[in-house]
């Protein structure tokens, strides 16, 4: 088992399914819709149990890089295909491999129009997404990176809602906007490594006065994201464009990014700098948390809604991520697993019910509870893990998070913990609009509750939504090894500073005129 | 022995599950066989439990596996059996059981009722878990559960404005309360490095005088903690400034009431500072906020019942006011007394409320006590379990309620803490004031001419066997329990609570509370039986007089009648600017500032620019030539001039 490149195979299996899609057969295109769709299905499930086999296969000890893979790509500039995963992208990783045979089950019947060329962007984007969190090459992770731009733009521009065409380029002009930054970033860091190998760059020092501006170009990129406040703007629009598996990855896969890239890079490369910056950190993360909550109970759109709930959630992880203790990073952590499951059931429950009725304003809803019981059981286990209710996998992340930064300082633990009443407040007001009340509109008597493909949709996230919150332990000890070593090397580096911190008019200096 | 206490905590669960998933496809009498039965059994067991281990001062403990585990903080769930725990385990499981078998008749006719029963057996499952946690997150995942079973159930005919409307303030009201519980959490692992219970008893010695900075301030690190614990515990206990929620509660069906929010989710908070008394000890600045929140509560309560018309919310308040003499007990070290009032409560209140339920139920889901009366000869049964109920409410000797509001007022007599005597003050004269709402709801219910119409009257009728066996288990309970358990709870050779409760020596008061004076120990009952007088007075004899009272009073009436307004400011200070605030965020800050500068803005620019560009490109080669000629002539000049 060890002798085949296990990784690679997770990573590109996808393109295979890619491949037979594009040959096309059957003689109509029902025939050739139908084919596409069990094609990418089956490749996706298959991706998800080698990704299981890797979570089987991991070393849960070690916080080296594990099934690397590594060859010569580009000779001359010294690029090279490098893979491997450590207990931090191993997660995120299994996330994605999760989420996309569930957005493909998800678009079964919703999708209607350009089936085949709908399920090869999915397998892309799955390519992509995996070879994002495993890349050890920083021009490969870049090519991965901004690659998911390209099949998340045809998502959204080609099979999305009426204002598509405005959401994708805003979506895909803010993200491209502060990747360039953070590609100039890299760019000076592969000239001053002389490559672009990852584990390389990652136990360099970096001149503290440079690291301010390289830690700022990557902040451009993840900050985006994440997104952090005020780069959110883009992702209500994407999402409430964007079709119910293209949502479902966004939140789910996509924003992770930007927390990922925090916790890879911007940690163990720049620590002088994070630690500089951790106060605005903080800042923008409260800030995240209380304000979106507050815009979120005035939504009108549930998608919308579910958007800025996610931009709260992701308050949290910021937060926990410039922690930098073990509570709060591992919260970070387990906050992205845990959102990134239960924003993509939210999702997908908007989804069910776009799919009969064909809108998202929660005013055309009410008394759902009537035709469809087991659809607001399943929507009100979310609701309530959304809102970090204990025994759901939402309030382990973040009451780890809360745990870490109440050991920095306190002010920051306070706002953030208002922000879960907030999120309660909205999210039981969207349940108590949509599901409760008396049916009284007609349109709504004739709905019809789950059927078996949707049943089908929701269970693998209730259990493990479920699971993880009274048993989280196998996605912490998965992360503990290489999430202490972040941490170790964070600290030994600002112990080798000393007092010496960085001053941000040096910096300026330094980097005007050097 | 492990076994059967894993049992008793986890067969409520199971019922949930076979009810929630079965009960469709098999019936209503399926979903009320299982999780009667279960609870059944678990209640048997609990007994057991509490008569193997509780009467032989033993402690139990029990590790399932470990929930959390992030470098040296750990968490496990398990299970921590002690006298407060198993006393505990016996009411809820008690009551509980009651409730479920008084649900089968009361809820006839409902379509939910599989749902009803699962919330229900869902709600003991959390409460057990909160009840018998060893560490203070177990407990917070029962004290968010058995929330979450109180919004459900208060939410449970959800085509109700209404109904949804209290669910969702309960939860909030419960949630901001939570902020304290939380990081009172947070604040004890950083002083103990543990959550586990005994982990932190056994620390306290080194850690009491700890000091944390906490905001801008440096504080006692266990007097922070714990009053940010008891944040909590007054969210969940419907404590003055918090209890906003329980009243608007009533919205849930009947047996909710009497289970949820009379005898034991909001037993709680009480529970609560019980368990965390070897922490209290060491705070007394708290236990006296503590006192004064729980002897102006028990005031403040007892004087709005006193104008309600709803026999619900009459009850209601009442439980908010006894609540608050448990939490006056508590905050002067006397925690088995409270443990005792808390025991007896859970007996008295529940039958109470399954009584008006059982009123409820005989009027047509008449619930206005101004319409009702003269009703008593009709339901015999009801009428003589409201009376040895509100006996014991009253704390009329020999019932119940008599032993443990007694002690309660002779420990806040005898403690040398100077809030003592002002709660004793508060405590008597909401004593007063309960004997007199108890008998004008008595009264106004049963007696008199009746008030309600023709049809009303004619479908009277006694409530079926099934609700009455549980009215009189209860209220062979509210008889007995405080005459049986006043030795083993509160008396002078007990042992009960070692291990379990720890108080300092300097603050112990439970043996001077029984040699107070007699004019202490015979006050509370004279007071009680002038509140009686004053109901019979008013509403048998002088009928005109609450009408001429109010009007002569109408300030201090209509105070009182608004529940002394704090719905309203709460209104007006939370819930408005916060919609009005996300309002204003959304549309000046998302729309016009972020996206008018960022994106939009950009584009505007671009495309503005872009305008002004495009002019430039006219397609005359004449105008291109002037431009290239221009630009020649100026960087001629440039050279000439400048090199």
């Amino acid at each position: 088992m060890a002798t085949l490149p296990l990784l690679s195979m997770t990573i590109f299996l996808p393109l295979l399914g890619v491949l037979v899609i594009c040959l096309n057969w059957g003689n109509s295109e029902i025939v050739r819709a139908n084919n596409a769709r069990w094609v990418a299905l089956w490749t996706s499930l298959v991706t998800f149990g080698l990704s299981l086999v890797l979570w089987w296969n991991f070393n849960e000890a070690v916080s080296d890089f594990q099934f690397e893979d590594k060859f010569q790509w580009i000779p001359l500039l010294n690029v090279s295909y490098h893979v491997g995963v450590d207990g931090i992208s191993l997660p995120l990783l299994i996330l994605s491999a999760l989420l996309i045979p569930i957005s493909i089950l998800a678009s079964w019947t919703s999708i209607q129009v350009r089936v085949p060329e709908y399920m090869i962007a999915f397998l892309v984007l799955e390519t992509l997404l995996i070879g994002m969190f495993s890349a050890l090459d920083f021009i490969l992770f870049y090519v991965f990176f901004e690659g998911v731009l390209i099949p998340m733009f045809l998502i959204i521009g080609i099979w999305g809602g009426e204002r598509r065409v405005y959401a994708a380029f805003k979506f895909f002009l803010y993200t491209l906007l502060g990747s360039i930054l953070s590609l100039l970033a890299i760019l000076y860091i592969y000239f001053e490594i002389g490559g672009s190998d990852i584990p390389l760059a990652l136990t360099t020092p970096f001149d503290p006065r440079i690291q301010i501006w390289l830690w700022l170009a990557f902040f451009a990129s993840f900050a985006v994201k994440i997104p952090m406040w005020p780069f959110h703007t883009w992702l209500p629009d994407a999402h409430v464009e964007a079709p119910t598996a293209g949502s479902v990855i966004l939140a789910g896969v996509l924003l992770k990014m930007g927390g990922y890239g925090f916790i890879r890079f911007s940690l163990p490369m720049f620590p002088e700098a994070s630690a500089y910056f951790t106060p605005l950190i903080f800042i923008l993360s409260v800030i995240a948390i209380i304000y979106t909550s507050l815009v979120a109970l005035v939504q009108k759109d549930m998608k919308k809604l579910i958007a800025y709930s996610s931009i709260a959630h992701m308050g949290f992880v910021t937060l926990g991520i410039f922690t930098v203790d073990a509570q709060g990073l591992q919260g970070a952590v387990m906050q992205m697993v845990s959102h990134g499951l239960i924003s993509a059931a939210l999702f997908l429950c908007v989804g069910v019910l776009y799919e009969r009725i064909h809108s998202r304003e929660i005013a055309d809803y009410g008394g759902l509870v009537h035709r469809m019981p087991r659809y607001a059981t399943i929507f009100m286990f979310f609701i309530l893990a959304s809102l970090g209710l204990p025994g759901t996998s939402g309030f382990v992340g973040e009451f780890l998070v809360l745990l870490g930064s109440y050991q920095v300082d306190t002010w920051t633990t306070c706002f953030a913990a208002t922000g879960t009443v907030l999120g309660a407040a909205y999210a039981l007001w969207l349940y108590r609009r949509a599901i409760f009340g008396p049916l009284l509109k007609p349109k709504l008597k004739s709905l019809l509750d789950l059927d078996w493909r949707e049943n089908l949709i929701f269970a693998p996230l209730v259990i493990s939504v479920f699971f993880f919150g009274i048993y989280p332990m196998p996605l912490l000890t998965m992360m503990e090894a290489s999430i202490s070593n972040v941490i170790d090397q964070y600290n030994l580096a600002l112990e080798v500073a000393g007092d010496d911190l960085v001053d941000p008019k040096k910096s300026l200096e330094v980097a005007l005129f050097k | 022995m492990d076994f059967l206490a894993v049992l008793v905590v986890f067969l409520p669960l199971l019922g949930f599950f076979l009810s929630g998933i079965f009960g469709e496809k098999f019936g209503n009498q399926f979903s009320q066989l299982t999780t009667c039965g279960l609870l059944g059994i678990s209640t048997v067991l609990a007994a057991y439990l509490f008569l193997r281990l509780g009467l032989k001062e033993e402690t139990l403990f029990i590790t399932l596996f470990t929930w959390i585990r992030v470098e040296f903080f750990e968490v496990t769930w398990g299970l921590q059996l002690d006298s407060i725990s198993l006393v505990m385990i016996a009411v809820v499981t008690l009551i509980s059981l009651m409730v479920h078998v008084y649900s089968i008749g009361y809820m006839k006719g409902d379509p939910g009722i599989p749902r009803f029963m699962a919330y229900l057996s869902l709600f003991t499952f959390f409460m057990l878990m909160l009840v018998t946690a060893p560490n203070l997150l177990q407990m917070f995942f029962g004290w968010e559960g058995v929330g979450l079973c109180s919004y459900l159930l208060i939410g449970y005919w959800y085509d109700r404005e209404t109904a949804n409307a209290a669910a969702i303030k309960a939860f909030l009201v419960n949630r901001i309360a939570d902020i304290g519980f939380v990081l009172g959490i947070l604040t004890l692992f950083i002083i103990f490095g543990t959550l586990d219970f005994s982990g932190m008893f056994e620390l306290i010695g080194e850690h009491y005088d700890d000091s944390f900075v906490f905001l801008n301030g440096q504080y006692h690190a266990l007097s922070l903690a714990c009053f940010l614990l008891f944040i909590g515990a007054m969210g969940k206990s419907a404590q003055i400034g918090l209890h906003t929620w329980l009243p608007d509660a009533m919205e849930g069906p009947t047996p909710v009431s009497a289970l949820i929010h009379a005898a034991t989710m909001v037993t709680a908070g009480v529970f609560l500072v019980v368990r965390l008394s070897p922490l209290l000890e060491y705070t007394p600045f708290v236990r006296e906020i503590m006192t004064l929140i729980g002897a102006v509560t028990a005031l403040m309560a007892a004087t709005i019942a006193c104008v309600q018309n709803d026999i619900k919310r009459i009850i209601a308040y009442s439980t908010c006011s006894q609540l608050g003499y448990m939490f006056m007990a508590a905050g002067l070290s006397g925690y088995s007394a409270s443990m005792f009032h808390l025991t007896t409560h859970a007996f008295f209140k529940a039958l109470l409320f399954l009584g008006a339920g059982s009123v409820i139920h005989a009027m047509s889901d008449e619930q206005d006590i101004q319409k009702m009366g003269g009703i008593w000869k009709f339901v015999p049964v009801t009428y003589a379990v409201m009376w040895i109920g509100s006996l014991a409410l009253a704390g009329i000797p020999f019932f119940s309620g008599f032993y443990s509001k007694d002690i309660i007022l002779e420990i806040d007599w005898v403690s040398y803490l100077p809030i003592g005597k002002i709660s004793f003050a508060f405590g008597i004269t909401a004593a007063a004031l309960t004997a007199f709402y108890s008998w004008r709801l008595l009264l106004l219910t049963f007696h008199g001419k009746p008030r309600a119409d023709e049809a009303v009257m004619g479908h009277l009728h006694e409530a079926p066997l099934v609700m009455l066996l549980p009215l009189v288990v209860l209220a062979m309970g509210s008889l007995f329990s405080g005459s049986l358990l006043y030795e083993l709870f509160v008396g002078d050779e007990t042992n009960f609570w070692v291990g379990a409760i720890f108080v300092l020596p300097e603050d112990e008061v439970l043996k001077a509370a029984h040699h107070v004076d007699k004019w202490v120990h015979w006050l509370p009952t004279l007071v009680s039986f002038l509140g009686i007088g004053v109901a019979y007075l008013l509403y048998q004899f002088a009928k005109g007089w609450p009408e001429r009272l109010s009007t002569a009073f109408s300030g201090i009436y209509t105070f009182l009648c608004h529940k002394w307004y704090f719905d309203k400011l709460y209104d007006w200070l939370f819930v408005k600017p916060a919609f009005r605030f996300g309002k204003i965020l959304w549309e000046e800050g998302d729309q016009e500032a972020i996206d008018g500068l960022g994106p939009n803005g950009l584009a505007m620019l671009s495309m503005a620019s872009g305008g002004i560009l495009c002019r430039l490109q006219t397609g005359y080669v004449y105008h291109y030539a002037f431009a290239m000629m221009t630009g020649l002539v100026l960087m001629i000049g440039w050279y000439y001039f400048f090199r």
